[in-house]
C-alpha cells in the first residue's frame, strides 16, 4: 500500500516545484518531478536528520548528484523544516541562499555542491567511508540522473566502491538511486548515448540492483529497506521514472529538461497535480486557500 | 639539513604527524611510491586508500571524507590530480571541503618522463579558485612546517612538491606562516622572487650577478597565493626591478600572480622567467638551462632586464 501521507505530501512538493521553478523564469523541471517521489520518500520516513540542526555528525545524508533538480530538494527541505517555504520563491534570484543548483555553503542541509555531473558519487563514497571509520550509524543516499552516468567518473566510483573500506569498513551505509526517466537535455537518452543494459552495467562491477518504479512509493520504501538490510556492499537501485511525472503536457518531453513554465502554464500544472478537473478548479480554489495563494501570487506574475 | 625532495620530506612528516591525528587519511592513484605516503599507508593501512588510476574520483572521495570529519590528502603528479580541475572546482572548492590537495613531480625538473608527466600549468588552475591557498615549500625545513599548517589549516589547500632534491635555503629558526614569505639575500638593484626548484639557483644566480656590482635581493615566495603583498610591495619600492623565477608556465603562476598585484598597486617593469611552450624530455640541469632557469641563465636575464 502506498504511504498515503508521502503521497500526499510529494504532491505539495509538486506544486511547490511548479511554483518556484515559475517565479525564477528558468530551471529544470522534468527532472525535479521525476525525482520528488524518491526525494519525499527519504525525507519523510527514511531520513534521520535534525532540521534544527544540520551540522549533526550522526545525520543521515543525501547526496543530490543531479544537481539541476535541486528544486525538488529545496521543496522536500522546506516542507521538512530546513527554512520556510516563503523562501522557495528566492530561487535562482540575486542574493538567494537557494542557488540555482546546490550550493553548501549558502544553505544548511546541502550536503555537497553538485550539478557538475558525475561527481556525487564520489563524495558520498567517501562520506560512506568517513562515516565507517568512525562507526557512524549514519547512511548515505546517492541519487544519480540518468544521463548523468554519461560522465566518466561515474564508473571510476562505481568500480571503487564495492571494494572501498573493504574488509573492515564496507560501504553497506551507502545505498545510490538512479533517477531513470529515460530523458537528457537534448533528447532521449536512448538517442543520445543508451545506458542499456544499466542494470547489468552495475551487476558487472559488483553492485546488488534492484529495479523499481521511481513513484511507487511502496516499492521505494521496500527497496531502501532491502538497502538498509545488505551487509558487506553498496546497493544499487534503479528507479524507473517519468520525466515531467504529474503533469500531462511536461511528462516524457524533452522539452521540458529545462525551462520554466510560463504562469499560466503553472496554474495548469498545479491543477493537474491536484488531480482537479478544469471546469471545478474555480470551487476546488475555494477549500484550498494554501493553493488559492499559490496560484493569486503565479496569476500576479502573469500580469507583470 | 641536506638536500631533500619536499616529497619526501612530506612523506616523512605526514608519517610523524599520523602517529598523533587520527583525522589524517591518504588517498592515491596508484602513484604512492612516487608521492611517499607507501610508508604512511604500510604503517596506518586502515587510513590509507589507492583508488586505482582514477584521480578525479580520489579527489571526491577526498571530500566526502572531509565532509565526515577526515583530513584527508590527495596525493599524485601536480598535472594529474590538478588536470581533473572540475572536480577539485565543485567537489573541493566550491563545496569548500576541508581536502588537502598535494601535487608531487611539479616542473619540468622531473626531466626525462618528458612533458605529459610534469606539472607546469597547476598554479594558474588552482590560483583562479578563490579558496585555495596554494604552498611551494623550498627545502626540508618549510615542506615538515607547511604539513604541519595544512593539518591545522580549516579548508581546502594546494602544496605544490618536487620530485627532486632541494638545497636548504631557510635558516633553522624560520617559521612558515601563511601570505608570509622570507628574505633569504638582502639587496637593492633587483628582486628575486623564486619559488620552489628553482630558489637555490635564485641564490647562485645572486652571487654571479653580485660580482658584476650588481646586488639582488632574494626572496622565497613559498605562498603563492596568497601573496606576501607587503614584502613584495617593500622590496619591489626598494629595488624597482622585480624578475619571477618559477618552474612552471610563464602564464599564471607565480609570475602572473606578482605582475597582476603591482600593476594595480606599484606598475613597475616586472621580468617573469619560467617555461615557455610545452616541457620535453631531457636532463633536469639541461633543461633549466634551457629555460634560462639555472644560475647563469637567471644571472643573464636579470643583467639584461638592468641594462648592465
Amino acid at each position: 500500500m502506498p504511504d498515503a501521507r508521502v503521497v500526499a505530501i510529494a504532491r505539495q512538493c509538486r506544486v511547490q516545484i511548479i511554483r518556484m521553478l515559475t517565479h525564477a523564469g528558468s530551471g529544470h523541471p522534468g527532472g525535479s518531478l521525476s525525482v520528488i517521489d524518491i526525494l519525499t520518500a527519504l525525507y519523510f520516513g527514511r531520513l534521520r536528520y535534525d532540521a534544527k540542526r544540520p551540522d549533526w555528525p550522526d545525520r543521515d545524508r543525501v547526496v543530490l548528484s543531479k544537481g539541476h533538480a535541486v528544486p525538488a530538494l529545496y521543496a522536500v527541505m522546506a516542507r521538512a523544516g530546513y527554512f520556510h517555504e516563503s523562501e522557495l520563491v528566492t530561487l535562482r534570484k540575486l542574493g538567494s541562499r537557494l542557488q540555482g543548483h546546490p550550493d553548501r555553503t549558502a544553505l544548511p542541509g546541502i550536503e555537497a555542491a553538485t550539478g557538475s555531473l558525475g561527481q556525487g558519487l564520489s563524495i558520498s563514497l567517501g562520506m560512506a567511508l568517513g562515516l565507517k571509520l568512525r562507526a557512524a550509524p549514519a547512511r548515505v543516499y546517492c541519487i544519480l540522473g540518468d544521463g548523468e552516468i554519461q560522465e566518466g567518473q561515474v564508473w571510476e566510483a562505481a568500480m571503487s566502491a564495492p571494494k572501498l573500506g573493504r574488509p573492515d569498513h564496507p560501504l553497506d551505509n551507502l545505498c545510490v538511486i538512479l533517477d531513470y526517466n529515460k530523458i537528457q537535455l537534448d533528447n532521449f537518452v536512448a538517442k543520445i548515448m543508451d545506458l542499456e543494459p544499466v542494470v547489468a552495467k552495475w551487476q558487472a562491477f559488483g553492485w546488488p540492483v534492484l529495479e523499481i518504479d521511481g513513484h511507487d512509493t511502496d516499492q521505494i520504501g521496500k527497496a531502501l529497506d532491502a538497502a538498509e538490510a545488505t551487509r558487506g556492499t553498496p546497493t544499487f537501485i534503479v528507479a524507473h521514472t517519468v520525466k515531467g511525472k504529474g503533469v500531462s503536457f511536461m511528462e516524457n518531453d524533452p522539452e521540458w529538461h529545462g525551462k520554466a513554465p510560463k504562469p499560466a502554464e503553472a496554474i495548469r500544472a498545479i491543477r493537474e497535480i491536484l488531480g482537479v478537473g478544469e471546469a471545478a478548479w474555480g470551487d476546488y480554489l475555494k477549500t484550498d486557500p494554501a493553493t488559492r495563494a499559490i496560484v493569486d501570487e503565479l496569476a500576479a506574475l502573469e500580469k507583470k | 639539513m641536506a638536500a631533500k625532495a619536499s616529497r619526501v620530506a612530506f612523506g616523512e612528516t605526514l608519517l610523524e604527524l599520523g602517529a598523533r591525528d587520527e583525522r589524517i587519511v591518504t588517498l592515491d592513484a596508484d602513484l604512492s611510491k612516487s608521492t611517499m605516503t607507501a610508508k604512511f599507508a604500510k604503517t596506518y593501512p586502515a587510513r590509507a586508500f589507492n583508488l586505482g588510476i582514477a584521480e578525479s574520483n580520489m579527489i571526491g572521495i577526498g571530500a566526502g571524507l572531509a565532509l565526515t570529519g577526515r583530513i584527508p590528502f590527495v596525493c599524485s603528479f601536480a598535472c594529474f590530480v590538478v588536470g581533473r580541475f572540475e572536480t577539485i572546482r565543485i567537489s573541493v572548492a566550491y563545496t569548500n571541503a576541508n581536502v588537502k590537495i598535494v601535487g608531487t613531480h611539479s616542473g619540468i625538473a622531473i626531466g626525462e618522463d618528458g612533458y605529459s608527466q610534469m606539472g607546469i600549468e597547476d598554479i594558474a588552475c588552482i590560483r583562479a579558485l578563490p579558496n585555495i591557498p596554494v604552498i611551494q615549500p623550498a627545502d626540508e625545513l618549510e615542506t615538515k612546517q607547511v604539513i604541519a599548517y595544512a593539518v591545522e589549516h580549516a579548508g581546502p589547500l594546494y602544496l605544490r612538491l618536487t620530485r627532486q632534491s632541494l638545497d636548504p635555503v631557510c635558516p633553522a629558526d624560520y617559521r612558515f606562516q601563511l601570505g608570509r614569505w622570507l628574505v633569504l639575500r638582502p639587496g637593492h638593484d633587483v628582486t628575486l622572487l623564486g619559488t620552489g626548484g628553482p630558489l637555490s639557483n635564485c641564490l647562485e644566480a645572486a652571487k654571479l650577478l653580485e660580482a658584476d656590482g650588481i646586488s639582488a635581493e632574494v626572496i622565497n615566495a613559498a605562498c603563492i597565493k596568497p601573496l606576501d603583498e607587503e614584502l613584495l610591495l617593500g622590496s619591489a619600492g626598494k629595488t624597482g626591478h622585480v624578475v619571477t623565477v618559477e618552474d612552471h608556465a610563464i602564464h599564471g603562476g607565480l609570475g602572473g600572480a606578482v605582475a597582476e598585484t603591482l600593476s594595480e598597486v606599484m606598475p613597475i617593469e616586472v621580468r617573469r622567467l619560467g617555461v615557455q611552450g610545452f616541457g620535453e624530455s631531457g636532463d633536469p640541469k639541461g633543461l633549466y638551462a634551457k629555460h634560462g632557469l639555472d644560475p647563469a641563465g637567471i644571472a643573464t636575464s636579470v643583467r639584461k632586464f638592468l641594462n648592465r
